[in-house]
């Protein structure tokens, strides 16, 4: 069975290439390299899996996943700046692409400390950059 | 191909294993261990699998479905306080996923023959947080 928990941060960036032209960035990031950065109302959905625990009732520990998401994700990423407040894209421009993986990894960091064992894992998350698009990476 | 019909009931509920300490259950379920229990807008998404009829265009007949859905969950369920009214609620404890796998399996029996097979239940009890349940082979 699948549980799956919505989470927003609100947060800029921009994307932009420093081995490219200012016209190379423009052609290939249109808008999004506009100098000072833009910010979205990001939508995260974080999926995990498992057996119903014959006990409690429950895929996962909700509380427990809401503070795993905040201390590895929210804490770092709401109102921020990506492009300069996270070491991560210092070298990695911050596409919704990239986000995500970046999201990916600091769960999976902190995944076994918060669900010692099997269960649950990590199924997979969802980014919503706006209503228009979004973008899905499998654990 | 996959059809889905979406329904809502409201409901309440309370979290707690009878076994367990007030506090062990505050630990557990947080606020939903609350004794006098809290409710829901539950969103339920029915999600049915088969090719169409050739000659209806139909994979299943959405009025029937809308029917069915309404029959096993939303009037046994919808303004219910899920532990007291509805059985297995007495015996177990209605967290979404428990209640996601009963609607299920009150629903499953209505495919096993014909074209369309239920493929799966999905149930919101907010729009922050929702449980997928595709059997228990899945």
């Amino acid at each position: 069975m699948r549980v799956t928990r919505r989470y927003r941060f609100a947060a800029s960036h921009r994307l932009h290439l420093a081995a490219f032209s200012e016209d190379e960035n423009r052609e290939l990031y249109g808008k999004c390299s506009n100098p000072y950065g833009h910010g979205h109302d990001y939508v995260l959905d974080v999926t995990a899996v498992g057996p119903v625990d014959p006990v409690s009732g429950q895929v996962v520990h909700v509380p427990t996943l809401d503070r795993l998401v905040s201390e590895q994700v929210l804490k770092d990423f709401d109102h921020r700046y990506m492009n300069a407040d996270l070491g991560e894209f210092k070298a990695l421009v911050p596409t919704s692409e990239n986000i995500i993986r970046v999201i990916e990894d600091r769960l999976t960091a902190g995944w076994a400390d918060a669900f010692p064992g099997q269960c649950p894992r990590l199924e997979g998350i969802r980014l919503r950059e706006t209503k228009r698009n979004a973008f899905e990476l499998k654990s | 191909m996959l059809i889905t019909r979406r329904a809502e009931f409201s409901a309440s509920h309370v979290c707690a294993q009878p076994a367990l300490t007030p506090k062990q259950n505050a630990e557990l379920y947080g606020p939903a261990a609350n004794p006098s229990g809290h409710g829901h807008n539950y969103v339920l998404e029915v999600t049915l699998e088969g090719e169409p009829d050739p000659v209806t265009g139909m994979v299943f007949d959405l009025k029937k479905l809308k029917e069915l859905i309404q029959q096993t969950v939303i009037d046994p369920m919808d303004h219910r306080f899920l532990n007291y009214e509805v059985p297995p609620f007495d015996k177990i404890v209605p967290t979404t996923e428990n209640v996601a796998a009963e609607i299920w399996r009150r629903l499953e029996p209505h495919f096993e023959s014909g074209r369309a097979h239920l493929n799966n239940v999905r149930l919101y009890e907010t729009e922050d947080l929702y449980v997928d349940y595709a059997g228990e082979r899945r």
